[in-house]
């Protein structure tokens, strides 16, 4: 690769992955935020970054912390300590009506005694904007949402779909730095929710606001987010790209957070610079791993392994001894588009395997108290030590 | 079984009906007795009713006592909305159950009390600063918003329970102030409210015997204090009549104020119809 070649790889990367790249300003930036509710702490000593241009998401259970994080964004609290700056500006004592922040709520809460273009109107008003352009953006607005024709409409005459569009609207037109929204997409249903994500996110690149996102949906945080935030207990258990959390999990709760795995608890009875290998008694058998691993010979580790990286086999591989389980199939849940196994291992310990039906077979493969073989790539495994 | 069963519920009904009805009914009747006598029949008339006009006591009366009722009901939408926000906006502050505990008191507060220690209240004033002069209208409209007041927070208050705060925060959010964020939003989200509230206060100011005969002067006979003062000299036709007007007054509010309500939630389940079969 020629010199040029290789800047302008560095520039894309630094353009698209802000967080990559050193000399990238964070737009919003959470510093040592506490938040005390009482004797319970909501958020718990957070710091973060978010980069201009972001589709940002907060991703944990309920009272996780997480719409705390956002509210404290949004200005409707205040951190017990810590500090929050939106484009450099210190936000303490900035009262809600004042920052460059809109939000889009999870009920919508949208004002039931306005028509949808009131409702969008309504932002534009508090700027004092004149008449003419208040009618010019409240217009492209609903275009751009694709409720024009229900401009005269109350919120109570409107479909759960088209209110989601109308608060969307509402808080986009103010042209706000950050857009922050409270479950977006919770109160649609799932084959709605499915469609307005793409939907959201086209918005997203259209306008170029940054966005902060809260949800409790994985499917949502990874189809859509630029980056994820997991949270657990107030605090921010890891922090990445959707491919970042999905294939690198930092700990036993992110892998568990984000899709299915199969967590084995194991020893490390052999560790190289190469490779490692570790003896498990969950699983009844070694396990090779193509990678050297953090942690000295004996210590207890985890191995993570998605269902959909294993291989069930009829026959026992005869060219390794590692990687290799052999069980029962003892449940089987036929989805169409694939099937889940549950294997019984000869240990005890059930594992879950994942097989794509890419072709049509009249008869299953692998039926009830067949024995199997569950193997798997040595890369394909991921070490948990937390 | 069934047969017997709603005979049964049938007459629990009726005598349901009739131990509620009965005494209004014989009043409309009677309000059109020719006779002097409340409870001997002798022919049909509308002279108590041409009497009752004619009577400028009772009509002075019922004037006095439509305009407390209008300017104590106002009153204390004024006075009780504002406690309500407090008590269901401010969340957690210092005094908070004090508060709500005495803005409540007037409601199980026996009327005597009330309106005696107001009595009190008028005549130390009267003393101190001149004010206010005498007892009058003035007196029973402070006195009424009072206890009206009371009712205000409580109905306003359970409202804005009810209501999403998050609406109110959308406003925050979009950058309206919050003085402006009451009157442009919460105001006319609670106004069934305020309404309920307003007509609940009037006809309480309407209805009040005892407080208005503690703080009431010369000139301000309110209706119920010339209905009691009457009758305690017997009771005349004219009264009837006057009840009659006031139940045939209070049937047509009922039957318009239900017509609407019925009317709008047609035309919202309507509208919610055709939301849902568009999407």
């Amino acid at each position: 690769m020629s010199q040029g070649a290789l800047q302008k790889a560095h520039e894309d990367v630094h353009k698209t992955q802000p967080w990559n790249n050193p000399d990238a300003v964070p737009f919003i930036r959470f510093e040592n935020v506490t938040k005390k509710f009482g004797d319970f702490y909501a958020v718990d000593d957070v710091s973060l970054d978010i980069y201009r241009h972001e589709l940002f998401a907060l991703l944990g259970g309920s009272g996780c912390g997480k719409t705390t994080l956002l509210r404290m964004l949004a200005g409707f609290e205040e951190p017990t300590a810590g500090k929050i700056f939106i484009d450099g500006v210190d936000m303490a004592g900035v009262p809600a009506y004042e920052r460059p922040t809109n939000m889009m709520f999870q009920s919508y809460a949208l004002f039931p005694h306005m028509t949808v273009e009131q409702n969008v109107a309504f932002g534009l008003h508090q700027d004092g904007l004149p008449k003419s352009e208040i009618r010019t953006l409240v217009s492209d607005m609903l275009a751009l949402v694709q409720m024009t024709k229900f401009a005269k409409r109350k919120p109570h005459q409107l479909s759960g779909g088209q209110r989601q569009r109308v608060a969307l609207a509402r808080s986009l037109v103010k042209k706000p730095k950050v857009l922050l929204l409270d479950e977006p997409l919770g109160a649609l249903d799932k084959k709605l929710r499915e469609q307005t994500q793409f939907e959201l996110v086209n918005i997203q690149e259209k306008v170029g606001t940054t966005f902060v996102m809260v949800t409790h949906d994985q499917e949502e945080a990874m189809t859509m987010a630029s980056r994820i935030a997991v949270m657990n207990e107030g605090v921010i258990r890891q922090l990445g790209t959707p491919f970042e959390l999905y294939e690198y999990p930092n700990s036993r709760f992110t892998a568990n957070f984000l899709g299915q795995v199969n967590l084995i608890e194991g020893t490390l009875v052999d560790d190289d610079e190469k490779y490692a290998v570790i003896q498990s008694d969950d699983a009844g058998g070694e396990i090779y791993i193509d990678h050297a691993v953090q942690g000295h010979e004996g210590a207890t580790l985890w191995i993570a392994l998605r269902p959909e990286r294993l291989r069930l086999l009829t026959e026992q591989p005869t060219d390794t001894k590692y990687n290799c389980l052999s069980g029962k199939v003892e449940e089987i849940g036929y989805l169409g588009g694939l099937s889940t196994y549950h294997v019984r291992l000869d240990s005890g310990f059930r594992i879950k395997v994942t097989e794509p039906n890419s072709s049509r077979h009249i008869e299953p493969r692998y039926t009830w108290e067949d024995r199997v073989w569950v193997t798997w790539e040595a890369g394909a495994a991921s070490v948990l030590n937390q | 079984m069934t047969g017997k069963r709603s005979t049964f519920l049938l007459s629990a009904l009726v005598f349901g009906f009739a131990f509620l009805y009965v005494p209004i009914l014989l009043v409309i009747i009677y309000s059109f007795n020719e006779g002097k006598l409340v409870t001997v029949w002798t022919g049909f008339s509308f002279k108590w009713y041409v009497s009752l006009f004619s009577n400028d006591g009772m009509i002075d009366a019922a004037w006095n006592s439509l305009r407390i009722g209008v300017m104590s009901a106002t009153l204390a939408l004024a006075v009780g909305t504002p406690a309500g926000l407090v008590m269901s906006r401010f969340g957690r502050f210092k005094g908070r159950t004090l508060f709500s505990g005495m803005v409540a008191a007037p409601l199980v507060m026996p009327e005597v009390i009330t309106g005696l220690s107001l009595l009190l209240l008028f005549v130390t004033l009267e003393q101190l600063i001149g004010w206010p002069a005498g007892r009058g209208v003035t007196t029973i409209v402070i006195a009424h918003t009072t206890f009206c007041a009371a009712y205000v927070a409580v109905v306003v208050q359970s409202r804005l329970a009810g209501m999403d705060t998050s609406v109110e925060e959308a406003a925050m959010d979009l950058g309206a102030k919050p003085a402006k964020i009451f009157f442009v939003i919460t105001l006319p989200m609670i106004l069934p409210a305020l309404l309920a509230g307003w007509l609940l206060s009037f006809t309480l100011s309407l209805d009040d015997l005892v407080i208005a005969s503690f703080v009431a002067g010369p000139g301000s006979t309110t209706l119920p204090m010339k209905v009691f003062s009457s009758v305690r000299l017997g009771v005349s036709p004219e009264i009837n009549a006057l009840a009659t007007l006031i139940i045939l007054a209070v049937s047509v509010m009922i039957v318009i104020s239900s017509l609407l309500i019925l009317r709008s939630e047609r035309a919202r389940s309507r509208s919610m119809n055709q939301a849902a079969s568009e999407s």
